[in-house]
């Protein structure tokens, strides 16, 4: 039987399958027997959770096209058709509209799990970026497809949006104007947007599969941030992890059907309800929750080029995050300096959320300084300053000795530093 | 197959030894990969160009308006090309006020008389979409809110324009673009 691979698998079928692709024996290395660290928090329900969602997303979105009309006299009448006549119809738009908002909670939740416990330092920086890159592709779909039921919001978000490309020096309107298909936000953006929105999930999935084929080389962080030592401090992922992920699955779907049912219009502008009209312009424009911390950095920058560039430069600083973190030490249980700095980033997060709500006036345009200068200053200047500053605590021998016997007293520094060597 | 590999193996490291003769299998790569970009970017620019604006839409782009029914300190919409255009009637005052602004208080410096037809000062025609991010900014009507400076205002962040469609509260960086038109009488222009 030269060639073939040599299936474990008792079931004759599996067998005579696995034997030819093995991919019953990949799921089993990968998903069954997987060597996962034995202390994960249910911080670390937040991938399976993000994946999850991704699949409910792709589902609805495929039925939902099937009774959509991309074109500007027809989009808006056709969602209200969807939500009126068509059967299950409102189900699928409110799984779909509120799923775009779980997933980026979802997200969220998971990108400050892995600024919490450093899991973007050596070995994982790719995976981190890689992570970045679904961050921007999850944005790109999210924005597309809140243009295609054609209200007002839709109209003049995307208005907006690609409006920023125009700040571009020389070359800006021709862009604009390349993305637009026309002189402004009409018939051909709605038909690209479309198409891309359809096509951006699924490359997603193939980005989300690298993503978990880089977390499998490394193998996952864990709450101590230091590095498993051997056998003793892991389990294998099913079923241990298998069942702690199905337990925050079932928080996550009972948040998400309370959305769903008793609030399905909780995230939504009302304004949207109206159609799409090209020649006036709502009092007040706000893009969806998940963007609001961006639009207040670009709307705090008075300078229209700027805003535009530390807008993006909020994301881009994220690409490179796992050279700006000068500490050798992981986790924030052993940094309690950097603890707090993270926790004042959280809450400027947060204030951004606040102030890309509100009308920039006032004290609202103070806020949104302040935290714009305090988010960058994290990331340029803290983190690459404290890394070499701050004194860690002790950190454990191994994950399964995660205290010192006999409480001894702080590691020195060199010994902190070299937390990660492989046994 | 497995032969030639190895004999050429050293060679497609790419010269990285120093002192590597540069071989025939080497120039044949490059010139195959050279023309497999040529081919690859040949297919790149028509389906990129092909987002871009099409014959149809481009058709669609002189319109004529008609003057005689604005009435004096009032603007209205025409759509041209899928845009607002603003086409006002500005009062004498409103007039005078934009001539007599110093080029010196301008963001985007440019006289009043730059921006409307010689011997045609009543007529302002300005496309109505901010220069920041692309709102059509409010102020058609006497009644609305014109901002501090008479022209309109722009809801989204705040930008405020002149009574000619000069920017003069950013966070816009430009005047409001004048569309290229051309009286056909003196109650008739043509956009486009
Ligand atoms: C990453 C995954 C996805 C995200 C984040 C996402 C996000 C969104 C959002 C925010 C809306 C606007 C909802 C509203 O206000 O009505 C929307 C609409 C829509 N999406 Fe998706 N989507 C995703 C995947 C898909 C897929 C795979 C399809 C399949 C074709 C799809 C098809 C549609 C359609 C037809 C609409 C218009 C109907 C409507 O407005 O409900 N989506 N999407
Ligand atoms: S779009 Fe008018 S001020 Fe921003």
């Amino acid at each position: 039987m030269a060639g073939l691979h040599k299936s474990e698998f008792t079931n004759p079928v599996i067998n005579w399958v696995d034997s030819r692709l093995p991919i019953f024996t990949m799921m089993q290395k990968e998903y069954g027997v997987f060597p996962t660290p034995k202390n994960f928090n249910y911080f670390w329900n937040f991938g399976a959770l993000a994946m999850v969602n991704l699949m409910i997303m792709i589902v609805t979105g495929i039925f939902l096209a099937m009774n959509y009309t991309p074109h500007v006299s027809m989009a808006f009448d056709s969602v209200e058709r969807i939500m009126r006549d068509v059967n299950f119809g409102w189900l699928l738009r409110y799984v779909h509209a509120n799923g775009a908002s779980m997933f980026f909670i979802v997200t969220y939740i998971h990108i400050f799990r892995g600024l919490y416990y450093g899991s973007y330092k050596a070995p994982r920086e790719l995976l981190w970026i890689i992570g970045v890159v679904i961050l921007l592709l999850m944005m790109a779909t999210a924005f597309m497809g809140y243009v295609l039921p054609w209200g007002q919001m839709s109209y003049w978000g995307a208005t907006v949006i690609t409006n920023l490309f125009s700040a571009i020096p020389l070359v800006g309107d021709s862009i604009v104007t390349w993305l637009w298909g026309g002189f402004s936000v009409d018939n051909p953006t709605l038909n690209r947007f479309f198409s891309l929105h359809y096509l951006l999930p699924f490359v997603l999935v193939g980005v989300v599969f690298l993503h978990v084929a880089a977390l499998h080389v490394t193998g996952s962080n864990n709450p101590l941030g230091i590095e498993v030592k051997g056998p003793q401090d892991t389990l294998p992922f099913h079923p241990y992890y298998t069942v702690k992920d199905s337990v925050g699955m079932c928080v996550y779907l009972l948040v998400f059907a309370v959305l769903v049912f008793f609030a399905p219009d909780f995230f939504s502008a009302p304004d949207n309800y109206i159609p799409a009209n090209p020649l006036v312009t709502p009092a007040e424009i706000v893009p969806e929750w998940y963007f609001l911390p961006f639009y207040a950095i670009l709307r705090s920058v008075p300078n229209k080029l700027g805003g535009v560039v530390m807008m993006f430069g909020a994301i881009a600083v994220l690409f490179v995050l796992p050279w700006l973190d000068t500490s050798p030490v992981r986790s924030c249980k052993f940094r309690p300096i950097y603890r707090q700095f993270l926790f004042l980033l959280v809450i400027s997060c947060i204030v951004l959320g606040m102030v890309g709500a509100h009308r920039p006036e006032g004290i609202w345009v103070v806020l949104g300084r302040v935290c714009t200068a305090y988010y960058f200053l994290h990331f340029l200047v803290i983190l690459p300053i404290l890394g070499k500053l701050e004194r860690p605590l002790p950190l454990p021998e191994s994950i399964s000795r995660p205290v010192i016997a006999g409480g001894g007293g702080p590691l020195p520094g060199g010994a902190a530093a070299k937390p990660m060597e492989k046994v | 197959m497995a032969d030639s590999m190895t004999a050429t193996a050293p060679g497609s490291h790419g010269g990285a030894h120093a002192g590597q003769e540069v071989t025939k299998r080497d120039f044949l790569k490059l010139v195959a990969g050279a023309g497999a970009a040529v081919g690859v970017g040949a297919m790149a620019w028509p389906v990129i160009d092909s987002m871009n604006p099409s014959k149809d839409v481009l058709a669609l782009s002189s319109i004529d308006v008609d003057l005689t029914p604005i009435q004096a300190g009032q603007a209205i919409t025409a759509v041209w090309r899928g845009k607002p255009v603003f086409v006002r009637h500005r009062t004498p005052e409103e007039i005078k006020a934009a001539e007599s602004v110093p080029l010196s208080q301008l963001i985007d410096p440019q006289a009043d008389k730059a921006r409307v037809k010689p011997g045609h000062d009543q007529w302002l025609v300005v496309v109505g979409i901010c220069t920041h991010l692309g709102c059509v900014p409010i102020g058609n009507k006497p009644s609305d809110n014109r901002g501090e400076f008479g022209g309109w205002f722009c809801p989204c962040h705040g930008s405020q324009y002149d009574t000619s469609g000069r920017v003069r509260h950013g966070p816009a960086p430009a005047n409001l673009a004048v569309p290229p038109y051309a009286f056909e009488t003196d109650t008739k222009i043509k956009i486009g």
